[in-house]
């Protein structure tokens, strides 16, 4: 498929919307937008992109083929119960605290996070700002509301990050979906925020970002890497997914890592 | 024949068929050689040091982003598509392909459209029929397919679904794979 066409789908869009996908990984996006101009029944990227700059519709479906919100609760448990382990001492030492969990999608991350404050006691005194470019998952995020055919799943990944309590006291069931208590975010503040555009907001005593930049380039991964670095504070820690790594970006001298195998860094300089 | 990239899909047998053509690897292999095995979404899975008891390279799990240079053997990590972008590999967690997140699909489909005819691509063992329509991209951008032959496979439907639909350039047997490896390396034919 045609490099060319590509770009100048994502600049028309970046014209239209605001939205900035110049700068995503290009391997992913190629795939999503040759589905999509299956599924409209295109036969190329300029018909596609003609008939999304017509299509208000056609456009709204593109653009959330290309947020790819796949999350889950206690994702890698390894990194929660190392987070545990190593991180809610270190926030313990401070009398008021943020967390940015950066890209939190339709929330899963943030209850996991949540619970884990709860149970270290550390739910009073601290602050999460939730963020993602994407409106809709925010909107479900803040509900809370997850498959009940999930649990399952949730609750060994649960045990395996360490939980102390039973996992099913923290939701109720009801008509196949699990709703999560309210009380658990309270000190959450769901807000949208772009990566690719928006600046640094304020600085964090943790961030997560796990699982996001792996969908952007080289350029804009050193760029939001110099955004993270940025809304740290000195000593602060910078959780990344499992297969991402800060070696090659311009950042990575400035941390050291707080384990050697789960992706916990701490900001040094 | 020269190829600068080796893709290779296996699911069910997978395993030991790809433990017997991973013995061909010689150390001095020219190309970097990436493997999806189906696998479940487990942290402490032991599959790359079962692999690397056969093989004289390196098998590892790429991280985002890491170079796709010879001289190892990149398996695709639980829980994550591996794609071929350009110089180097990307990960992603987009939705499964054939139940499989990694999908043999995504990864041939990339290797197809970032290296085109210097693609060699290789369909093993499995129930799925992942890796068909890949197969049929590697084709399209100008690649080489070669299928392993459904009657020596473990689980012959997924050679057989690649075979089916006419995408398979060779049917072999994987110690005629293996032999084909072992030549590509200096002390070869
Ligand atoms: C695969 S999900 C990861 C969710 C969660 N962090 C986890 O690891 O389970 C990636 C999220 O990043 C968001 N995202 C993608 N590009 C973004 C951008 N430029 N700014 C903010 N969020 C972005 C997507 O909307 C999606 O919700």
């Amino acid at each position: 498929m045609e490099t060319l066409a590509i770009s100048t789908l994502l600049e028309a869009i970046y014209d239209r919307t605001g939205l900035d996908f110049r700068e995503y990984a290009s391997a992913s996006l190629t795939r999503r937008i040759r589905m999509r101009m299956e599924a409209e029944q295109v036969g190329g990227v300029a018909a596609l992109q003609e008939r999304a700059l017509r299509d208000p519709d056609c456009l709204e479906r593109l653009l959330e083929s290309f947020s790819i919100t796949t999350t889950a609760m206690f994702r890698d448990p390894g990194f929660f119960r190392e987070f545990r382990a190593r991180v809610a001492p270190l926030l313990r030492t401070y009398p008021f605290r943020r967390i940015w969990q950066v890209g939190c999608s339709t929330g899963e991350e943030v209850f996991s996070m949540a619970i884990l404050l709860q149970e270290e006691g550390l739910q009073e005194r601290t602050r999460i700002y939730a963020t993602d470019f994407n409106k809709a998952v925010l909107e479900k995020a803040k509900a809370g509301i997850f498959p009940l055919a999930k649990m399952k799943a949730y609750t060994e990944n649960y045990l395996k990050a360490g939980g102390r309590g039973a996992f099913s006291d923290y939701y109720t069931a009801r008509y196949g979906a699990a709703r999560f208590d309210p009380a658990l975010v309270r000190n959450v503040l769901f807000a949208r925020h772009n990566l690719a555009t928006d600046a640094s907001f304020n600085d964090f005593h943790a961030i997560l970002c796990r699982n996001v930049m792996i969908y952007f380039n080289r350029e804009l991964q050193d760029r939001v890497h110099r955004l993270l670095h940025e809304s740290l504070i000195r000593l602060g820690v910078l959780g990344l997914g499992d297969k991402e790594s800060l070696a090659l970006t311009p950042h990575e001298s400035c941390y050291e890592p707080l384990n050697s195998h789960q992706k916990l860094f701490r900001r040094m300089r | 024949m020269r190829f600068d990239l080796v893709v290779i899909g296996a699911s069910r047998g997978g395993l030991a068929a790809c433990r017997t053509l991973l013995s061909g690897v010689p150390r001095d292999f020219p190309a970097p050689v990436v493997l999806v095995q189906h696998r479940l979404e487990d942290e402490d899975s032991p599959l790359a040091a079962l692999l690397q008891q056969d093989c004289a390279l390196p098998v590892v799990e790429p991280r985002d982003k890491e170079a796709l240079l010879p001289g190892k053997v990149f398996l695709a990590p639980p829980g994550y598509h591996l794609l071929v972008d350009g110089p180097c590999f990307a990960l992603s967690v987009d939705e499964p392909v054939h139940y499989s997140r990694p999908s043999i699909d995504v990864l041939f489909e990339s290797a197809a459209a970032s290296h085109g005819e210097a693609v060699l691509a290789l369909l093993l063992t499995g129930d799925s029929v992942d890796g068909t329509a890949g197969l049929a991209t590697v084709k399209q951008h100008g690649g080489f397919t070669v299928v392993q032959d459904p009657a020596t496979a473990e689980a012959p439907a997924m050679p057989e679904s690649g075979v089916a639909a006419g995408v398979a350039d060779q049917v072999l047997k994987l110690d005629e794979m293996a032999r084909t490896f072992r030549s590509w390396g200096s002390g070869g034919t």
